[in-house]
């Protein structure tokens, strides 16, 4: 996974905005002992904000094997995960019990709706991306009101004067913050404590073990789909799709079999960020999360009908490292904090850059 | 014509090859004012490669330009762009039209040669802010319909209009040009009813009298003699003749478009096998597939021959195999075996032991982003679960990379695919190594019956052989029936043991493969639309 | 242009329907909700005149690139935008009433008109996903806009004025204050009419532009736009300069942006800094969208009869919300909710129309041989 590679040709093969970002991203890490940022601290905040977000950029891969182009229809599987989360909360599960609940909830939801958005999606070839954003705004505003109107009754999530609608920001105490985060977690601090040894700055390092192999465990699958006859085909319809009507493949229900996957780790993706973050967030923060995403698998080398497993964890490294260090090294360095302006110029340039380059134009 | 003027065109030792193709060879002739000059030949005889050089379009100069001259009224010409024809007096009418949907033939007609009137704001940002002249362009495309003589309605929107009408509009709007000299029309009548084919013959003998020439392509040979002052005949490259219309016939024409000496023709050792068994029974087919529709189509194919399948482009040759394979919509009844194939599915008829090689390589023939591997093994794997392991009892099939790359390799070795290896991407091949590619790929599927479509478009000549000793190789050892369709008649006979002839989407004939050449050629002209 | 008109009442009158359902349903929305809001009809007439008089100029804008076959150009923004940097300089200057007005319009053109060349050309390389690539590069140019706004000016920019500018010393605050020009357009020959303030200058405006789009759609430049916008090839063929003309088109469009969001500013009197611009592209497209336009027709009518019934359903949702559930963030909510979707709807039946043209074809041909049969 190492990105400092020498050679260049392979210099050549990541493209200039990535080096520009690899380039950035290494100035940042070259800088922070002279700004006094603490290494450990950022590597770990790096480390958490990855195992948050991984799965939601996994979630892109499916659709844009099939040629369904980038899955600016984010929201609509946000939603899906949304649902599973509070309804698993209303129903009463507390604890790690609460995140399974939510994910069982939250599939034959992401089945539905996700089959529903194919069919669209097949009925509009070649102009997906663009109905894609305005599906994931219309199905988003829609759960707007939805979250206000939905008998929801749980007092943890409720607004507390009226006691009814679902408050904008919902806390995971209880139930399951933390919840994979925490299995197996790696605690340097601990072990050095156990240990009774010192290991210096290292101690501030905590790993969440659970959280990085829940994400290893669903990017295996996705590796060993894309391995199958039927992943074999899927990746042969967003290739060249007259080719595989020509080999009798049914190029529709592919597609659609795509946007439900994508639809369902979307839902798991959300849950994964929840757990980690701590809060379920309703109403306009779906959209948030769509365009960090889509720019992290074109960060991490994608194009918009090409994208693997490593592009996803190269990606959502570099991404989330420049998230992460910008503000603190800059703010140290220069007292200035544009994190959030480098940050929309990073990933709107990076995704700019994907629909305007020329061999993808022509389809 | 007198003949101490210069004639209008001098074409003098025209050439032209494709990287090495060559594809025109010392190409002379002349053609005098108000001249009406016909130019028939076989499809690929390079009659629109010439008229590409004449009209200097891009492709000619992207592929290397061409050798020879050119003359315009005695005065040699090199044009880089269609806009430098233009500017020299010459018009073309191709075939696809090329007309804005949503204008009406006035609007057409003048498209950006429109009449403006200056105004103050003009005067300040530039001439493109000129408003336009309605009444100037009414007169001017009234005037040039009227010059064309035949009537169609200048305010009506294209897209409302009758196929013919467009195909007017287009004429029209190259006789709106003042310097128009010289009009080329490819295939103009191909759209017209009969009665709007008789209109246009008329327009271009006015067109004629007011000393416009004409280069007048068609496959509709009586046209020809009707209307024309001389008929030059193409054949591989070659002007085979050139001669006046009154001493010619339709006979002659055909027997010089097509006809080789007939003992020359290399004859392939084809077989009569009358007495097969009917393996794949096609029934009043239609097929919509644009450019190539076919109309009640019915056909009979016998197991183990080799079947020719020729006609002129656009008459609905393509059309039989992308429809009885499903690609495009359908109608009719198939029956391979005794049993009816659905049409419209191409699951069902790769299910039945059918296959097709596309003469649309890189739309539909090939994964070009993807390795030769994935290429060749892809339907194989997906219809008949070749290259699969089975994990769990079937429950996931996991793709056998070894068993792919053997196949592969095995068939870059028995088709001689020149390639780096079997992972190299399939859009990193010359054309004719992706043939052998898709070839390849149906060979893979050990279908019983194959069709073949274009198998030599543009590939070069040791490829060609190649690929046609295959197919052969394919159907004697391996007893599969092959259909073959080519535009080549030549290579049709070489290889084929019968072959139909389909002419205005219809079956004109079927023909043993030693039949004679103007046989063929009559029958490809008998019903063309 | 002739149209055919042999139709039958019955059938005619249906097409009709068809053809304008998305304005109908927006009648008939609004004639619901009207009642339940309770809103008294001055009160309504006022609103109404109000949002026209602001936002007109700003939807009409979008006309040139449809007319040129871009679709929807969600980068208007970018003239929005170049407005507002115009108008951070103007307020700073302290120029204010009528001169301001004008100097900030003037102003904002070098602006707008370099950041709608900038959007030409990147659409122009990403020909057939024009809407997608305009719509990141709203984005896109958004952040280069904080960076300037919110960075640069006052750092390197100077800004004399400490009112309009974040107490850190550089950057400007997240609302200027445009008190001094506030409604300085409108109030201009303004007339009242039953108690509803009618800002006639600012209708002479939208007229002048009205007329402008008339006209220019008579002009060379207009009608390579449209030969452009109806197929591509075929006006390359004829030797027009397609990419330029795209480019202009862009340009015209921000530019006339940029004088909209200054009529829209002077309007609501303050600049939202950093927000201003946000959600003016998808007002504005919906509006368009509610007036019956399509992502590749579109015409001056559409645009006021949308911008009327967006901004009525806009005016009574929360209330028919409050009215209806209880909650009027209910409301809000439908109305975002109604915007988006008639976007969606739009683009859906703009690349569901393209690909319905076909089988129409297959069907003649299997006719023509049933046909044949029975005879």
């Amino acid at each position: 996974m190492s990105t400092a590679i020498v050679l260049p040709e392979a210099l050549k093969k990541m493209g200039f905005p990535r080096l520009i970002i690899s380039g950035f991203l290494l100035v940042l890490f070259i800088l922070t002992p002279f700004v006094g940022v603490d290494l450990p601290t950022q590597i770990t905040n790096i480390i958490n904000r990855f195992s948050w977000n991984a799965v939601l950029v996994l979630a892109m891969v499916p659709m844009i094997h099939a040629g369904c182009g980038l899955n600016f229809g984010l929201p609509l599987a946000i939603i899906c995960g949304l649902l599973g989360g509070t309804l698993s909360i209303q129903l009463g599960f507390t604890g790690p019990m609460s995140f399974v609940m939510a994910v069982l909830i939250a599939t034959p939801f992401a089945v539905i709706l996700g089959g529903g958005y194919g069919l669209l999606l097949n009925r509009i070839k070649g102009g997906e991306m663009m109905i894609a954003t305005y599906v994931g705004f219309s199905v988003m505003s829609f759960f707007c009101m939805m979250w206000l109107l939905l008998p929801y009754s749980s007092p943890t999530m409720v607004y507390g004067l009226s006691g009814n609608g679902l408050r904008p920001t919902i806390s995971l105490d209880g139930f399951y913050n933390q919840t994979l985060a925490r299995l197996l977690e790696i605690d340097f601090a601990k072990i050095a404590a156990a240990l009774h040894i010192s290991l210096g700055p290292l101690e501030r390092i905590k790993i969440p073990t659970g959280s990085l192999i829940a994400f290893a465990l669903l990017a295996f699958l996705m590796w060993a789909f894309l391995h199958t006859k039927t992943g074999t085909a899927m990746t042969a319809v967003g290739s060249n799709a007259a080719f595989a009507r020509a080999a009798g493949i049914n190029v529709d229900r592919t597609r659609m079999l795509s946007v439900i996957m994508s639809t369902w780790l979307g839902a798991m993706g959300i849950l994964m960020y929840q757990q980690g973050f701590g809060f379920i967030q309703l109403y306009n923060a779906p959209n948030n999360l769509t365009m960090p995403t889509v720019a992290a698998i074109l960060i991490g080398g994608a194009s918009v009908n090409k994208a693997s497993i490593p592009n996803v964890i190269i990606g959502t490294i570099l991404f989330q490292g420049i998230v992460t260090m910008t503000p603190t090294v800059m703010n140290s360095a220069i007292h200035m904090d544009m994190s959030e302006v480098i940050r929309i110029i990073v990933s709107q340039g990076m995704i700019l850059y994907a629909l305007t380059r020329k061999a993808e134009g022509a389809k | 014509m007198t003949n101490n003027v210069n004639p209008l065109l001098q074409m003098q030792n025209i050439k032209k090859d494709f990287f090495g193709n060559q594809v025109l060879t010392d190409i002379n002739f002349t053609l005098g004012e108000g001249e009406v000059l016909g130019l028939c030949g076989e499809n690929g005889a390079g009659k629109s490669t010439l008229m590409k050089i004449l009209f200097g379009m891009d492709v000619i100069r992207e592929t290397g330009g061409y050798s020879g001259d050119i003359l315009i009224d005695g005065k040699k010409v090199e044009f880089n762009t269609p806009f430098d024809a233009l500017e020299a007096g010459i018009g073309m009418v191709h075939q696809e039209f090329s007309l804005v949907p949503g204008f009406t033939a006035t609007e057409n007609i003048l498209l950006n040669r429109e009449p403006c009137k200056k105004n103050i704001v003009s005067e300040v940002f530039g001439d493109r802010l000129n408003t336009l002249d309605y009444k100037e362009m009414d007169r001017r495309s009234a005037a040039a319909i009227e010059k064309m003589g035949v009537a169609i309605d200048a305010k009506m929107v294209i897209s409302d209009m009758p196929v013919g009408h467009k195909q007017f509009t287009e004429i029209a709007r190259e006789l709106s040009k003042d310097q128009l000299k010289l009009l080329i029309l490819d295939e103009p009548t191909a759209v017209l009813t009969e009665k709007e084919a008789e209109a246009l013959l008329e327009s271009i003998r006015g067109m004629a009298a007011r000393g416009i020439s004409v280069i007048f392509i068609t496959h509709r040979l009586h046209e020809i003699l009707a209307v024309c002052d001389k008929v030059v005949v193409m054949r591989d490259g070659y002007v085979v003749r050139d001669v006046p219309t009154r001493e010619t016939s339709v006979e002659d024409i055909t027997k010089w478009m097509v006809g080789r000496d007939v003992q020359s023709a290399a004859v392939g050792e084809a077989r009569t096998n009358d007495g097969g068994r009917t393996i794949l029974s096609i029934k009043n087919l239609w097929v919509d597939m644009p450019g190539e529709t076919v109309r009640d189509v019915s056909l009979d194919i016998r197991e183990g021959e080799i079947l020719g399948i020729g006609g002129l482009a656009g008459q609905g040759k393509l059309g039989i195999p992308n429809g009885v394979m499903g690609l495009y919509e359908a109608g009719g009844k198939v029956e391979f075996n005794g049993q009816e194939i659905p049409l419209n599915n191409p699951r069902k008829c790769l299910d039945s032991s059918l296959a097709f090689v596309s003469e649309d390589r890189r739309e539909v023939g090939l994964l070009l982003d993807e390795s030769l591997e994935w290429n060749v093994a892809f339907p194989a794997m997906q219809i008949q679960e070749k290259f699969l392991k089975k994990l769990l009892g079937g429950f996931i099939k996991w793709r056998d990379e070894k068993g792919i790359h053997q196949v592969t390799q095995k068939y870059i070795d028995e088709l001689q695919i020149k390639c780096t290896s079997s992972k190299q991407k399939a859009k990193e091949l010359s054309g004719g190594n992706q043939q052998k590619v898709c070839l390849a790929k149906a060979f893979a599927l050990e279908p019983k019956f194959l069709f073949v479509s274009e198998p030599t478009r543009g590939i070069d000549v040791g490829a060609k052989a190649l690929v046609l000793e295959a197919l052969k190789q394919f159907n004697r050892e391996s007893g599969v029936t092959v259909v073959m369709i080519s535009s080549e008649l030549e290579e049709l006979r070489q290889t084929c043991d019968r072959i139909a002839i389909i002419s205005g989407g219809r079956v004109a004939g079927i023909l043993p493969a030693a039949a004679s050449s103007e046989e063929f050629g009559l029958l490809m002209v008998s019903q063309v639309v | 242009m002739s149209r055919k008109t042999n139709l039958p009442a019955g059938k005619r009158a249906l097409e009709l329907v068809q053809n304008n359902a998305v304005p109908i349903m927006f009648i008939i929305i609004c004639a619901v909700f009207i009642p339940m809001a309770g809103f008294s009809p001055s009160y309504l007439l006022n609103e109404i005149v109000t949002r026209m008089g602001r936002n007109l100029f700003l939807v009409l804008c979008l006309l040139f690139p449809i007319m040129a076959g871009m679709g929807l150009n969600f980068a208007m923004t970018l003239g929005a935008m170049g407005a507002e940097i115009a108008i951070i300089l103007v307020a700073d200057w302290q120029i204010w009433g009528i001169p301001g007005v004008v100097l900030a319009m003037i102003l904002s053109i070098p602006f707008s008109a370099l950041l709608g060349f900038i959007c030409g050309t990147l659409q122009n390389m990403a020909k057939g996903r024009e809407m997608i690539t305009s719509y990141i590069i709203n984005f896109f140019i958004n952040g280069w806009y904080q960076l300037i706004v919110l960075y640069i000016m006052g750092a390197i920019v100077p800004i004399a004025h400490a009112s309009i500018m974040l107490p850190r010393g550089y950057g400007i605050r997240n609302t200027v204050s445009l008190l001094n020009m506030r409604q300085c357009l409108d109030d201009l020959l303004a007339i009242r009419v039953a108690g509803v303030k009618i800002p006639v200058f600012t209708f002479l405006l939208v007229a002048l532009l009205c007329l402008f789009i008339v006209w220019f759609r008579r002009t060379k430049l207009g009608q390579d736009m449209r030969a452009v916008g109806q197929d591509l090839e075929v006006a390359k063929a004829a030797g027009i300069n397609v990419d330029r003309t795209r480019i202009i088109s862009v340009v015209m469009s921000t530019v006339c942006a940029g004088f909209g969001m200054v009529i829209y500013l002077q309007n609501i009197g303050n600049l939202p800094t950093y927000t201003g611009h946000a959600q003016i592209g998808m007002f504005c497209i919906a509006a368009l969208l509610v007036g019956g336009a399509s992502v590749e027709k579109a015409g001056i009518g559409n645009a006021f009869l949308g911008v009327i019934l967006f901004h009525l359903m806009f005016i009574v949702a929360p209330g028919a919300g409050a009215f209806i559930t209880g909650d009027s963030m209910v409301g809000e909510y439908f109305r975002v909710f109604l915007s988006y979707g008639v976007i969606t709807l739009a683009l859906i039946m703009y690349e569901a129309k393209k690909r319905m043209v076909r089988s129409k074809a297959g069907q003649e041909l299997a006719e023509a041989q049933t046909k044949k049969e029975d005879a």
